[in-house]
Formats: structure tokens, C-alpha cells, sequence
């Protein structure tokens, strides 16, 4: 089988780079009313492949996704084909007990968003990257063409803000998987007793081995799942001057900077908090992704609940680690180490490639700190998109099982200190704590934590190759 | 008041089944549903088995082992088509069989006998309590997360670490030194009882049972070592021919199955199977869930099942002469995270005790391979899982880590530490 690297021609480029150089982007929400015509429509367009951004400096990027409805929509039938993902045909928003496990619960629950449930289910997701001066002229054409293509505008997401960097201010996107694009990876064995940051090409592209060491099952009808990927969008609405005041409330002003960088996990600019030690991580130069959680198992370096934690707590298969056949073996039969410390292992397994942007004013802490209560502000946000093979085991895991659990890695009565909707749990407490050491090593409990983040859209699109692409669109 | 020492040496389990009058199922699905406060979830108060009112459980369901994988027998045409349907009733609790089963007759004799009534072997002048005792299934295999941890205790450490919580709370900026008293002063009133300690013969009971291992081993070493070459070659010849059956989930019992899930942070999981035919698989299972059991006996009762952390109680249980077993256990989290868990953490240990399921994922030498093909496993697991109609669990909310950090609570509690143990004490707080 051909390594991912030499079907780049058949790759949406998004798959390998998130274009920050173009720093505006519109997502496009469509739905189909005549398949005919956007299918036609859709042909009209062209989609650059990585293999196109690849060979020279790209001034603009279209890529596009579908929903399983959608895919119905446009009379490509995905419930007839065997391989796609129940998860990607049920839908982000079809089902009570997902929305749940995801955290869409209380005010975050579906009924509420701008986008993604029922009649405002999207069908198609046009991806628009370009620079500043050009998007307008690009926007519009697309905006104009669509009475004619079949589709209605069921929302235009624009953003115009600076890549990496979120509205709370911290730098976003910092730690992303390195995909191995060559297939030279061969998981399993002590190898996966260590961290590492490489990934196996199958846990984002289909038709690949993924972590397992196995292809997983994909649509081969017409070759449609290979060099496809799951996308995820979510839209989250950020509350900048709710977060920053309540920091300045608990903290006073001076502290809140701090207590924000423990609650993140890294500092304002994106570095790793002050006591973690520096380690060699496989897949990664980058001194800020240079460092795993193994040395600080209780979380006083950096907190346990901590968001970076939370959303990749950089363990390996086994926390004991690469020592030697008989430590090995036994730390396998759970004879060595503690439950606590075994919380959460092999981070490999739910790994996803971010490709989100901020939308919204960029206002700095100070500004947010001083501003009046009731001054109106644009809201701000993050159009949060990653890519996945498996959406149960990668996305829906991460926001389950770690960023929404209240149970994660032992923790009770807290959730995500940024994106946690703090909902009493299941049969169980509030969620609104977070626990931290503070930087005189004494432990701290906050409670009452607000609700800082809401979700506003969402769902699961397949973000074809090629190829894929062709077929879907054949009629 | 005091417990009474040398009663409660620890948790046990409980399996009643009796096989279902034909045409019993929905009637009996109805009847059950009239238990449950939200899909699945028992309400401790209900009418039929009030649960709440046995203060000795601390997880209970009854299940129909409606076996949707019975057709995999086609490929092996020695079993029969056939297996009669039961219900399921399973317990863990503290104390003996003997003395739930006197408590379930006080406290739920009318509400059993309308549920058990859907047996064929059930009348309305059947003794109860005779049908009760000679309905016990031995599970070959059963596994407690903290050997002999009551409700009590649980209830007790819970209760204290909510109000050390809420005294901490109430007091962001204390220093821990300053915290202390006023911890003190928040869980003076609560009752800590005296945790048991298990009385002698008991001790010495579970030390022979402990011995019986090396004892067992010692004994067939004679037997088994020449014929191992031989057991080896039969097993790899299996392994390599036995037919894999993992076919791709449907949607629409996934979400009957999910609905009845995540209501708390717990959730119950049963799964049902045939084994593959033969004596040698039968003889193998035998084996290998004895040393299950012997191991989550003496080794494995402080928080670990291995290194799977979340499983609160577990059980493995031989139907129909050894054809079939169940498995049924109590979890934290979501199915697939239990699932991730699982495969991630002891691939080694779900192929032992599974991978002489029909159907199974493909194993090498009996634990490689197997689970570590992710989908074929979950899909596996998915083909055999079942509803549990009704679910009980005396204490929501609570985790394994929970549990375990309530005793580390209690302790420091009891015995105040000081300097860095101290900060450590509190931060668990």
C-alpha cells in the first residue's frame, strides 16, 4: 500500500496545514434544495489539494465536507454504503444520550444553537481561505452563485482574526500531532510505553493503518473513503469579559493572569507552566510541546484539570514508562504504580489535528477587566474544527471522556475550567470547581466557577479526498 | 451502634436465574420498566424491589439474557440451535447469599414473586424462598474493586468528604495550617465506624484458598508440563482456524442500548455468549477463569484490576453447562472509553478470558492479538452485549477514584498529617 505522501494530488490540503498565512476564512453552511444543480455546482469548484499547496504559495483555498445529510440531501445514499462512522450518520446533534456524553447539555444543549440541529442541520461545508483584501471579491462570488446552485445560506462564519491566538488571548493550536505522512510508524511493543508525538496516518486519513496497526473499515464503493477524513466543527462562543472579570475577582488583577495560565495550562504566549521539566518528545522540535505530564502526577506543576490536560494529557500506553522487561511486565499486571496515577493512558489513541480559527473583536485582559457590564460587545469565539478517522474513539473521546468528564483522571466535581458547562454531574456534584497548587505549592479549590464558554453549532462532516469528492458529487 | 465483627467479612455476589415462560418477554419488559426512575436506572424506592431499602447492596440488576448472538452457532453445528431464555437477578452486597436472600424475601417477597412469576417454573404457590435458593448460578468468576469495603463505609467517608469539601470551599484563601481546625471542627459530628477487621478463621480460610494455586500448579506440573507441546499445537491450530464474528454495529441497537446508559457516572454492562465448542475451550475457560477469579481474590482487591482502575464489581457465569457465559459488571465512564480501556490496558487479560468466546477477534498464544484489533473487538463486544432493564447502584455519583480518595480522606481525618503530607491531604480534599 502507498504511503499518504505520495497521494497528496488526492488529499484536501487542510488534512496537512492550517494556512495561518491567509488570515481570513469563511465557512460556508449550506443546505441542498436541488441535488442536481449543486452537485453540479459543487463539480464547478475547485478544490486545492495538499499536493497543489505543496507546489507553490496558495493565495485562496476552497475545501469542502457534507453531513450525512447532506450526502442524502445531494441523493448520495451513506446509509446504503457500508464504512462510514455511525457516529458521522447519526449526527453531532441526533441523538440525547451523545449530546450528553459531549457536554451539550443545560444551556449548550442543541435546541439553542445558531446552526447544526433539526431544520438548521447543515449539508455542506465550504471552507473559504484567503488573504484579507481578496475574501470580499471571493465571499461574494459564492454568496451570488448560490440561487442558481441549489443551496441555501444557512450561515456564513466569518473570521478575520489572528490565527493562533484565541479571544481569551492565549496562543492557540500550539500542540498538534505530526502525521506520518511517509508510513515509516509501526505502533506496538515497549516503543508505546513512551509518549510520542508522531501519529500513525490512519488515526486522521481513512484507507491508512492507524494506531492499532490495522486500516480500519472506510467506503470503498467508487474508492469514496480513501484519503477522507472526519471533520468536526463546533462553533464556542467565549464570554472574554466574564472570564477575565471573574478573575480578577477571585485573583484581584494582578493575580488573574496566573490563576488563567493554570486553568489553561500554559502561559499567555503559549509555554508550558514554569515547573514542568523539559523532555524529548518523538515528533516534535518545539520547545513548548517539549514536555509531558509524567513528572508531575499530582498536578502541582500543572493542574490536573488544567485545559491542556484535559484535552491531550500527553501519556503514554503505560505511565511506569520503558523500564526494563520484568518492571514492565509487572506494571502491565497492574502490580506496580497506583489506580490515581493510571487514570488516563495512551493519549496515542485519541489524538486529533485541530484546523480551527477565533472569530470576533480581539480585546486584551486589561480592556476586558475595565469593561462596563453592560457595554455591548460583538461576540468572539472559535470556529473549533479538527480532523479524525474515528469520531468515537478520537473527538468524541477527547470531549467526553476528558475535557466533559467530571471524572476525569480521578478529579470530581469539576470539568473543563474553560469550555466546562458546569451542570451538576451524573447522580453527582456541581462541576464548577477547579483544583490547582498555586505558586507557593499550597493547594487551592475554587468554586463557583462560571460557565465561560457556549456552544453555538455543530456537526459531523466528512471531508472527502478527491477522488471521494468526485464520486459523491457523480449523481 | 456498632457493627457486629466477624459478620461482614467482606462483599459477595449474587446470581439467581430462572428460564422465562415463552411468550413471557413483554410482559415482563413492561412490568420491569415500572421500576426504573430514568431508562434502565432503578428508583430505590420503587414499589416491586425497593432497593434502597437493603442497606447491604451495593449494586443490583435484573437482566433478560435474551442471547442475540445465538444464530454465530451456525458455524459450529455441535451446539444446539437452541438455549432457553432467563432472567438474570445479580447482587453485590455485604455479608452472605443467605442473609440477602432473607432480606429480599422480608422486604420484596410480592414484588419478586411478580417478577419471577414470568418463569416457567414459577407458580403462585411456589416457596419463594426454596425457588430462590435452588435458582443460584456460582459465577466461575467474580471481581470486587475494594475487597471488603461496605456501604457503610462508603456512605460514612462520602458523607465526610462532603462536608470537608464544603468547609474548604468556604475558605479559598486559608492557609493549609489554617485549615486544619476548621476542617476538624466541619467533620466532628460525622460517624466514621470502625472498619471491621476481618476475624481469623476467615483469614485463615482465605490463606489456604490463596495457597490453592501454587498447590493446584504443583500438583499437575507432572501431568501438565509433558503434554504442554501438545496443548500448544492444539491451541495455535484453533487459533489459526477458529472463524472470527465481529459484524458492524447497528445504529439502531446501539441507541437502545445507549439510551439505558450515562445516567451516572457508573454504568452497567452484560454481555452474553456461546464458547466454542469442544472440551479443550470448555477445559481451558474453566481454567482460566478460576485463576480470574483466584487472582481478583488475593491479588487484585485494593482499586486494580490489573490496571483497569473503573470497574466497581464484575462477574463471569456458566449457563447452560458450560455453553454459554455471561459477564456482567458495574463501570465508570462511558462504553467507549470502558472499552478503550480495556483494550489499551489488558489486551492480555480480555483475550484470556474471552478468547474462547465464538466469534472472537483473532488471538496469538492466547493473549496477543485479540482485543488489539480495536474494531473487530468492539464490534465483538457490541454483538454480544445486552439491555440491563434494570440497574441499581446505592451510591450515585461515586467513582472507583472517589471511593478510594474518601478512605484516603477519612484516614487524614483520623490521623492529622502535617507539613508536605498535609498539602497532599487537603488537595484531595
Amino acid at each position: 500500500m502507498s504511503a499518504a505522501a505520495t497521494e497528496t494530488g488526492d488529499i484536501q490540503a487542510i488534512v496537512d496545514r492550517g494556512f495561518g498565512s491567509l488570515r481570513a476564512a469563511r465557512y460556508l453552511l449550506l443546505r441542498v434544495i436541488d441535488p442536481a444543480a449543486a452537485r453540479a455546482w459543487l463539480r464547478s469548484l475547485t478544490v486545492t489539494s495538499l499536493a497543489e499547496a505543496k507546489s507553490h504559495r496558495v493565495s485562496c483555498v476552497d475545501q469542502i465536507a457534507f453531513t450525512a445529510a447532506g450526502l442524502r440531501a445531494l441523493g448520495f445514499a451513506p446509509d446504503d454504503i457500508p464504512g462510514f462512522a455511525p457516529e458521522f450518520l447519526d449526527g453531532m446533534a441526533g441523538d440525547e444520550r451523545r449530546s450528553h456524553r459531549l457536554g451539550d447539555a443545560g444551556e449548550n444543549a442543541p435546541q439553542y444553537w445558531n446552526w447544526g440541529a433539526g431544520a438548521k442541520e447543515p449539508h455542506v461545508l465550504l471552507i473559504l481561505l484567503s488573504t484579507e483584501e481578496a475574501i470580499a471579491t471571493r465571499e461574494a462570488q459564492i454568496v451570488n452563485a448560490l440561487p442558481s446552485a441549489g443551496c441555501t445560506l444557512l450561515a456564513l462564519n466569518r473570521s478575520n482574526a489572528h490565527v493562533g491566538h484565541e479571544p481569551f488571548g492565549f496562543a492557540d493550536g500550539v500542540s498538534q500531532p505530526v502525521l506520518d505522512w511517509e508510513g515509516t510508524l509501526r505502533p506496538g511493543g515497549v516503543r508505546d510505553r513512551v509518549y510520542r508525538n508522531r501519529l500513525a496516518m490512519g488515526e486522521v486519513l481513512l484507507g491508512y493503518p492507524n494506531e492499532y496497526g490495522f486500516v480500519a473499515d472506510h467506503p470503498t464503493k467508487a474508492g469514496v473513503g480513501r484519503n477522507g477524513s472526519y471533520l468536526v466543527y463546533r462553533q464556542l462562543e467565549q464570554d472574554v469579559r466574564g472570564f477575565w472579570q471573574w478573575l480578577a475577582q477571585v485573583a484581584g488583577p494582578g493575580g488573574a493572569g496566573d490563576l488563567a495560565a493554570r486553568m489553561v495550562g500554559r502561559t499567555m504566549d503559549g509555554a508550558p507552566l514554569d515547573d514542568l521539566p523539559v523532555t524529548p518528545v518523538e515528533g516534535t522540535q518545539d520547545r513548548d510541546n517539549s514536555f509531558t505530564f509524567a513528572a508531575d502526577p499530582d498536578g502541582i506543576a500543572c493542574p490536573i484539570g488544567a485545559h491542556i490536560r484535559r484535552a491531550n494529557p500527553r501519556s503514554s500506553d503505560d505511565p511506569q514508562g520503558r523500564r526494563g522487561f520484568v518492571r514492565d511486565l509487572l506494571s502491565s499486571l497492574g502490580l506496580k504504580g497506583t489506580a490515581i496515577h493510571d487514570a488516563v493512558a495512551a493519549a496515542r489513541f485519541h489524538r486529533i489535528v485541530r484546523r480551527g480559527r477565533p472569530y470576533g473583536p480581539a480585546i486584551s485582559p486589561a480592556e476586558a477587566i475595565t469593561a462596563a457590564e453592560g457595554a455591548p460587545l460583538l461576540p468572539s469565539g472559535i470556529h473549533f474544527i479538527c480532523l479524525n478517522a474515528n469520531l468515537a474513539r478520537q473527538f468524541e473521546f477527547v470531549q467526553g471522556a476528558w475535557i466533559a468528564s467530571p471524572s476525569f483522571a480521578g478529579l470530581s466535581g469539576e470539568s473543563d475550567p474553560l469550555l466546562g458547562h458546569r451542570g451538576p454531574a451524573d447522580g453527582s456534584l456541581a462541576t464548577d470547581a477547579f483544583s490547582h497548587v498555586d505558586r507557593h505549592g499550597c493547594p487551592r479549590l475554587l468554586g463557583g466557577v462560571p460557565r465561560f464558554v457556549t456552544v453555538k453549532g455543530g456537526a459531523y462532516f466528512f471531508l472527502p479526498g478527491l477522488k471521494g469528492l468526485a464520486a459523491i458529487l457523480s449523481g | 451502634m456498632p457493627q457486629a465483627t466477624g459478620q461482614v467479612t467482606g462483599q459477595a455476589q449474587l446470581f439467581i436465574a430462572g428460564v422465562l415462560r415463552h411468550g413471557a418477554i413483554p410482559g415482563l419488559s413492561a412490568l420491569l420498566a415500572t421500576m426504573n426512575a430514568a431508562p434502565g436506572q432503578a428508583d430505590p424506592a420503587n414499589s416491586l424491589v425497593p432497593f434502597g431499602r437493603i442497606p447491604s447492596l451495593h449494586v443490583a440488576r435484573f437482566v433478560v439474557l435474551e442471547d442475540p448472538s445465538l444464530p454465530d452457532r451456525l458455524i459450529a453445528p455441535t451446539l444446539p440451535v437452541q438455549e432457553p431464555t432467563r432472567l438474570a437477578f445479580i447482587a453485590d452486597f455485604d455479608g452472605t447469599p443467605d442473609a440477602l436472600i432473607a432480606d429480599l424475601i422480608a422486604i420484596t417477597a410480592p414484588g419478586l414473586r411478580r417478577i419471577f412469576g414470568h418463569c416457567n417454573d414459577f407458580g403462585d404457590e411456589t416457596d419463594l424462598l426454596q425457588w430462590l435458593r435452588a435458582h443460584r448460578v456460582r459465577s466461575a468468576a467474580t471481581y470486587v474493586n475494594w475487597r471488603g469495603r461496605s456501604t457503610a463505609q462508603v456512605r460514612e467517608e462520602a458523607a465526610l468528604h462532603e462536608v470537608l469539601r464544603t468547609a474548604r470551599l468556604a475558605h479559598p484563601r486559608a492557609s493549609p495550617e489554617q485549615l486544619l481546625p476548621i476542617l476538624h471542627e466541619a467533620g466532628a459530628a460525622m460517624t466514621l465506624s470502625p472498619v471491621p477487621a476481618p476475624p481469623l478463621t476467615w483469614r485463615i480460610g482465605e490463606t489456604a484458598h490463596f495457597l490453592l494455586l501454587p498447590a493446584i500448579a504443583l500438583i499437575l506440573a507432572p501431568v501438565l508440563l509433558p503434554l504442554v507441546p501438545f496443548l500448544a499445537i492444539l491451541l495455535r491450530w484453533r487459533e489459526t482456524r477458529d472463524p472470527v464474528i465481529a459484524p458492524p454495529p447497528s445504529r439502531e441497537r446501539n441507541r437502545t442500548l445507549s439510551a439505558l446508559e450515562d445516567h451516572d457516572i457508573t454504568n452497567q454492562y452484560s454481555a452474553i455468549g456461546s464458547l466454542k465448542p469442544g472440551l479443550f475451550r470448555r477445559w481451558l475457560t474453566i481454567a482460566i477463569l478460576w485463576v480470574i477469579g483466584w487472582g481478583a481474590r488475593h491479588i487484585f482487591g485494593k482499586g486494580r484490576l490489573a490496571r483497569v482502575n473503573t470497574i466497581h464489581f464484575a462477574s463471569w457465569t456458566f449457563l447452560d453447562e458450560g455453553r454459554r457465559v455471561f459477564f456482567a459488571s458495574n463501570y465508570d465512564g462511558s462504553r467507549e472509553a470502558y472499552n478503550d480501556d480495556f483494550i489499551n490496558k489488558v489486551a492480555f487479560g480480555l483475550n484470556l478470558s474471552f478468547s474462547n468466546g465464538l466469534g472472537y477477534p483473532r488471538t496469538r498464544w492466547l493473549i496477543l492479538g485479540g482485543a488489539r484489533h480495536e474494531q473487530d473487538f468492539k464490534r465483538y463486544l457490541f454483538h454480544h452485549q445486552i439491555p440491563t432493564q434494570v440497574w441499581y447502584k446505592a451510591m450515585p455519583g461515586l467513582s472507583t477514584y472517589d471511593m478510594a480518595r474518601n478512605t484516603r480522606i477519612r484516614h487524614g481525618f483520623e490521623s492529622p498529617p502535617s507539613g508536605a503530607a498535609l498539602r497532599r491531604w487537603i488537595a484531595e480534599i
